[in-house]
């Protein structure tokens, strides 16, 4: 049996994806991190309190998994979705009833969000509480509120996509707010003497028309599976870069 | 069924009960090992993790990383299997459900509804939320409590985040999913919700209080002088005992960072205020001009 795996190792195929041998060397733990594309996000070496599930919690790492999972799901979802009034509810309907593992796909779309949005929340929590966001932390920091606010609004951007009555009203309640807005919403302190009306103010802009229809649909659609995933990717993109730039996971300054 | 049982396993309800857990549990975590490690300061000993080394990331933090991720797609796939995501009626803008309520995490922000003006609940409260939240490094200028859990030594920036993050945000939640139905009217778990139920909410604005009309000019100016004059003991006040009790904080702090961390946590502790007043009170208005009311 071992002769037969010495013989794959050997193997032209098999040496020219995995480039090297490991030998649990100094050297070979510190290959296997920076010589793999998805782990050299990771230093070679990490504090102790990164590895300690007391201290962090893994709460920044299962936000970022919930995210893969959303990804993931949310393309198979794509697969079967038209954004369109006429089409978008049935397509939910087929994708229940039609498509083999549908509801477990959508069920787990769906849980995976709540559960990012909670994760995230804890995750803020666990930060605040280490004071980690102190010096030289503060601007990573500030990333992550704007994280957590972009997974607020892709929660929010696809409640509308079912197209059922929860989602529909929702929208409708939560957009409402816009047109409150001070000076750009119709009925928002001082819009009148810019001349705001429900045809022009921050609501429209959002929904594509004075009512929730056909055009916010399209447009909850593009902000949910393109717009704020790119943003967020970039941004944390750099929220892990400043981890590490940082010094990484905070510890208590020894004297 | 009991109307508590079947407002707590809707499909998406149950989300936040998983919340309440989870979020319950990592409280009591956290102000456990706060509590811990001031008891080794207290005692000269170095806190949790300051006598750490270096250790290697590969295997035992990719290790960890594995069995977490395991752990978390084991949880999300049984939770799909048992529950099923809801899917209602088609969309119809010809039938307004009762009650018309947000996505979960933003019925803090629709319960305030009740206290104040979309403007303010919908809009320049959860932009000062964000807003505040980045100014949090550049206004707490302790510098202990980096990198380990501690209460003792950060008493005001814990117990102020606390108030928000708990009562504010969280509770707010909980009361918006789980107490409030048909009209907004507030219902406790064993009560039937009933949309024909009308309840009447007597109130008042403030400077009805001492009688004077709150459109008339002297309620105008009351309510200015209420408002402003919140704002101007608030952000006064603490200046004037800082100045006596502990002037070198005040310099450390410098004028601009004073203000900005003043201006935010007066405002914040408005949002208690006018509830009490509103429940207490049955004060609808403090303030009415022709432009806004607050």
């Amino acid at each position: 049996m071992s002769e037969l795996f010495n013989k794959v190792k050997q193997n032209l195929i098999w040496k020219s994806v995995f480039r090297r041998d490991y030998r649990n060397t100094v050297r070979d733990r510190a290959a296997a991190i920076f010589g793999n594309v998805f782990l050299h996000l990771h230093p070679v070496k990490v504090r102790e309190s990164a590895v300690k599930l007391r201290y962090t919690w893994g709460m920044g790492g299962i936000t970022f998994f919930a995210f893969i999972i959303l990804t993931i799901t949310g393309i198979v979802l794509m697969f079967y979705y038209h954004p369109t009034v006429s089409q978008a509810y049935e397509d939910m309907k087929d994708f229940e009833f039609q498509v083999p593992y549908g509801v477990i796909t959508r069920n787990l779309h769906r849980w995976a969000a709540h559960f990012m949005v909670i994760v995230v929340m804890i995750h803020m929590f666990r930060v605040f509480m280490t004071g980690s966001y102190k010096a030289p932390r503060q601007f990573n920091w500030g990333i992550g509120v704007i994280l957590l606010l972009l997974t607020l609004l892709l929660s929010f951007t696809g409640y509308l996509l079912p197209w059922d009555q929860l989602g529909y009203w929702a929208i409708t309640v939560g957009t409402n707010m816009g047109a409150a807005s001070p000076l750009v919403g119709y009925q928002g302190p001082f819009s009148e003497y810019l001349h705001i009306t429900p045809y022009n103010d921050i609501r429209f802009a959002l929904l594509g028309g004075a009512t929730v229809g056909g055009n916010a649909l399209l447009r909850s659609y593009i902000w949910h599976c393109v717009a704020i995933p790119l943003i967020s990717i970039i941004l944390m993109a750099v929220h892990f870069w400043r981890v590490r730039k940082d010094g990484g996971i905070s510890k208590p300054q020894s004297n | 069924m009991n109307p508590f049982i079947k407002i707590v396993t809707q499909p998406d309800n149950i989300a936040i009960v998983i919340m309440i857990f989870m979020v319950t549990f990592f409280m009591a975590w956290a102000f456990l090992q706060a509590f811990r490690n001031d008891k080794l300061k207290a005692s000269g000993q170095p806190v949790d993790g300051e006598l750490d080394q270096d250790v290697d990331t590969y295997k035992p933090l990719v290790r960890i990383e594995m069995i977490i991720a395991l752990v978390v797609v084991v949880a999300l796939t049984v939770w799909s299997i048992l529950v099923d995501a809801p899917l209602e009626e088609i969309a119809n803008p010809t039938i307004t459900p009762n009650p018309a309520k947000a996505p979960w995490y933003f019925l803090g922000l629709q319960e305030l509804l009740v206290y104040f003006d979309p403007w303010l609940a919908g809009v320049v409260l959860p932009t000062l939320i964000i807003v505040g939240l980045i100014a949090i490094p550049y206004i707490d200028i302790n510098p202990k409590g980096n990198g380990y859990y501690t209460f003792a030594e950060r008493k005001y920036a814990i117990l102020t985040f606390s108030f928000g993050f708990f009562i504010l945000w969280l509770l707010l939640i909980v009361i918006g999913v789980f107490f409030r139905g048909p009209g907004w009217l507030w219902y406790w778990p064993w009560q039937e919700w009933d949309s024909h139920r009308v309840v009447f909410e007597p109130s008042r604005d403030l400077s009805a209080m001492v009688g004077v009309d709150s459109r008339s000019p002297g309620g105008f100016i009351i309510g200015a002088v209420v408002v402003l004059g919140y704002y101007l003991i608030g952000m006064l006040a603490p200046y004037r005992y800082w100045k006596k009790k502990a002037p070198e904080f005040l310099e450390r702090m410098g004028m601009t960072r004073y203000i900005v961390t003043i201006f935010l946590f007066v405002t914040m502790m408005s949002i208690p205020i006018k509830m009490v007043l509103r429940l207490v009170f049955l004060v609808k208005y403090i303030w009415i001009t022709p432009w806004f009311n607050v």
